[in-house]
């Protein structure tokens, strides 16, 4: 049975439909990724699990049970078991708190007086590879990437047993980057741990994700392995995605595949395949509404995928 | 020649703390010249962010400035006052901030601050609001003219860097100084906005001072490099002497960490061992000599930041003759 298992998730904020079903399954000690377009509602579907964005209709199954639309006193017991890291460090943390008080937060939240706060707060700032003396700054003193790996301490406090991640490693220099993977690698290989990371960054995809679902204008478009999307993906904008990740050589050449035109309005959503005004293999068929085809693990949204 | 026109000459900036003074900037050496594209690496805390405050004195209340100057078109920024600054900055000199709620006043809607940043056109109001909604849609946000009445936590984090860029570019200003502004953008749009910098730069010869962990997209969109460690340049250089043929331990290293360069998922990815030294309590010699893996004896003095060929320089004994021993 999945940790998590999400069907049919919408929202709506107003006239705007930003989530128009979302369906995807995390396995304890899996890790997925979402990835896709900004503004394609990812961060929206992570905050709609953990109660933070409105959901309209759908389900959330979290080990079982329906968490969708619960009241927050309800929430409050999962919040031990359901972990969050947010998009925006600095403004996540609250600027009148020492980095000590706030990555012991959690312990106080949930009640846990018996725990010794201080010792806590050292054992989490080393797990994220900052000194302890850290423990007495303000979040204004830290720098971008200093306040990730806080963000990160805090939500590793309590062992969740599922971490949604927002852009964790985004601000992060490719040497500690690589150490916070390798921490929540472990930390999945030790405890179970499992984790939905939302990342732009394609370089950290291919590293940690076991799954991918790739969004676009709050739908998913396409999922499978990891393997399977780098390096046999069949939907024009996966394609157009991956092709266009910038490489660490100033003399690469990269064959990049171009998005046509803009994105299209969430008021009125487009007809027929929602990509086909930007995608650069439309063909007649397209201006049908291409249903989510699955096999074999390798789900896609397309009419006319590619091989 | 072209003509220089940031110098950063020999600054050093302190942030006084309850633990003592941190050396966040130490002898900070570099040019920009007009048109060109500057990107600035190194590691989480090494003073970038620091930088480009010192730059544009928009400084948190505990910032010493201990020595040195900026100059922008030959004059010193350092001793301008605060409204001097102001009509610098957003005219001449624009910036965008690593944190976008730094730029967003989160109670005024985005259409609102729109207006506003262009106070020094005589423009009539609804023709600002057009042109408002016309760079939100240059940067990619649907429905523009309906989303500028709502406010910035409606938009995606991506949108509100998108929106701050839009807005940097607004005043066409000589020098964009930009840190981590792609960070919560998609590759494509990643690579929209490594155009736009280009036109720009082809167009108006806008110069371009851009911080970024992504070393994909300073490879793809700068002239030059500046490499920094622990509050100090140790490496600078063309962008492919940089990337083909780095000069400081350093700098390698953050090159071979950088997991683009590995196809195949990898169980462990590559870390520099050790620690960042303590700003409070600086080592003495090379800043990077406990994590190097070429240190020797020599290595006890600090290595000055040295010519090795034209225009690259690097702060490391292995480049002078006799290496470290
Ligand atoms: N107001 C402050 N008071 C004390 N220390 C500070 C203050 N602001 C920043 N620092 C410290 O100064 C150092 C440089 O910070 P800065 O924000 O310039 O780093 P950065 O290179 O921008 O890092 P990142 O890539 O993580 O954004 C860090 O060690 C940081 O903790
Ligand atoms: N509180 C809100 N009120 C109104 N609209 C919202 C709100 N939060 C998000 N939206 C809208 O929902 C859409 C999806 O936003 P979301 O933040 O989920 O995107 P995202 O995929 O995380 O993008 P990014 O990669 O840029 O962070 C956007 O159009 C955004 O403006
Ligand atoms: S001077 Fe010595 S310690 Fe410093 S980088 Fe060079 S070899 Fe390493
Ligand atoms: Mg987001
Ligand atoms: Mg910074």
């Amino acid at each position: 049975m999945s940790l998590l298992s999400v069907k049919g998730l919408k929202t709506n904020y107003g006239p705007v439909n930003v989530l128009a079903g979302i369906d995807f399954e995390v396995a304890a000690g899996e890790t997925y990724a979402l990835v896709g377009e900004s503004g394609s509602g990812k961060t929206t579907v992570i905050r709609a699990i953990a109660g933070l964005a409105p959901a309209q209709e759908g389900s959330v199954l979290f080990d079982g049970q329906e968490i969708r639309g619960l009241p927050e006193r309800a929430l409050r017991p999962l919040r031990k078991d359901i972990a969050m890291m947010f998009q925006d460090p600095v403004g996540s943390l609250s600027p009148r708190l020492t980095i000590g008080s706030l990555i012991t937060e959690p312990y106080r939240i949930q009640g846990m007086r018996d725990r010794d706060l201080d010792a806590e707060a050292k054992r989490l700032l080393e797990m994220v590879n900052l000194p302890a003396h850290f423990a007495s700054r303000y979040p204004y003193q830290l720098s971008g990437g200093q306040a990730r790996r806080v963000g990160v301490a805090r939500a590793l406090a309590l062992e969740p047993k599922l971490i949604l991640a927002d852009e964790p490693t985004a601000g992060l220099d490719v040497s500690v980057q690589g150490e916070l993977l390798n921490l929540l690698n472990d930390l999945r290989e030790r405890l179970g741990l499992a984790m939905v990371i939302i990342t732009h960054n394609l370089n950290v995809v291919r590293h940690v994700a076991d799954r991918m679902g790739i969004m676009y204008l709050g739908r998913l478009v396409e999922e499978g392995t990891t393997e399977e999307i780098f390096h046999k993906s069949r939907h024009p904008y996966t394609r157009c995605l991956l092709s266009a990740n910038p490489e660490p050589d100033p003399d690469a050449r990269l064959e990049r595949i171009a998005l046509k035109g803009e994105p299209p309005s969430l008021i009125r959503r487009p007809k027929g395949c929602e990509f086909r005004e930007r995608c650069p293999m439309a063909q007649e068929i397209c201006t049908q509404t291409p249903q989510w085809d699955i096999q074999k693990g390798h789900g896609i949204r397309c009419l006319a995928p590619l091989s | 020649m072209t003509e220089t026109l940031l110098e950063i000459d020999n600054l050093g900036v302190d942030y006084e703390t309850a633990r003592g003074d941190l050396k966040a900037l130490r002898d900070i050496s570099f040019d920009v010249k007009k048109g060109e594209i500057v990107g600035i690496v190194g590691e989480s805390g090494c003073g970038k962010s620091t930088l480009i405050s010192s730059i544009l004195k928009l400084t948190a209340p505990n910032t010493r400035f201990r020595n040195g100057e900026v100059r922008f078109k030959g004059q010193d920024l350092l001793q301008n006052n605060e409204r001097q600054m102001r009509s610098l900055r957003g005219s001449d000199i624009s910036i965008i901030f690593q944190d976008p709620m730094q730029t967003h006043n989160p109670v005024l809607s985005i259409g609102a601050q729109m207006v506003d940043i262009q106070h020094r056109s005589k423009a009539a109001k609804a023709d600002k609001r057009a042109t408002a909604a016309k760079m939100l849609a240059a940067v990619g946000i649907p429905d523009p003219e309906a989303r500028l009445d709502q406010f910035p936590h409606e938009f995606s984090g991506g949108m509100r860097q998108r929106i701050a860029i839009a807005m940097a570019l607004m005043s066409e200003p000589d020098l964009l100084i930009a840190d981590e502004p792609t960070t919560a953008l998609d590759a494509t749009l990643e690579v929209q906005i490594i155009e736009r910098l280009h036109e720009l730069q082809r167009e108006m010869h806008c110069a371009v001072l851009f911080i970024s962990h992504h070393l994909g997209v300073i490879a793809e969109l700068c002239d030059r490099v500046v490499v920094m460690y622990a509050g100090a340049v140790v490496e600078s250089g063309d962008v492919r002497a940089i990337f083909h043929d780095p000069k400081h331990p350093y700098t390698r290293r953050l090159i071979d960490c950088d997991p683009g360069h590995i196809k195949e998922r990898a169980r462990v990815l590559p870390t520099i061992p050790g620690e960042v030294p303590d700003l409070a309590n600086l080592p003495t010699g090379c800043i990077f000599r406990d994590r190097c893996e070429q240190a020797g004896p020599r290595c006890a003095a600090v290595p000055p930041l040295a010519g090795i060929a034209d225009g690259h320089n690097a702060a490391c004994w292995l480049n002078h003759k006799g290496g470290v021993s």
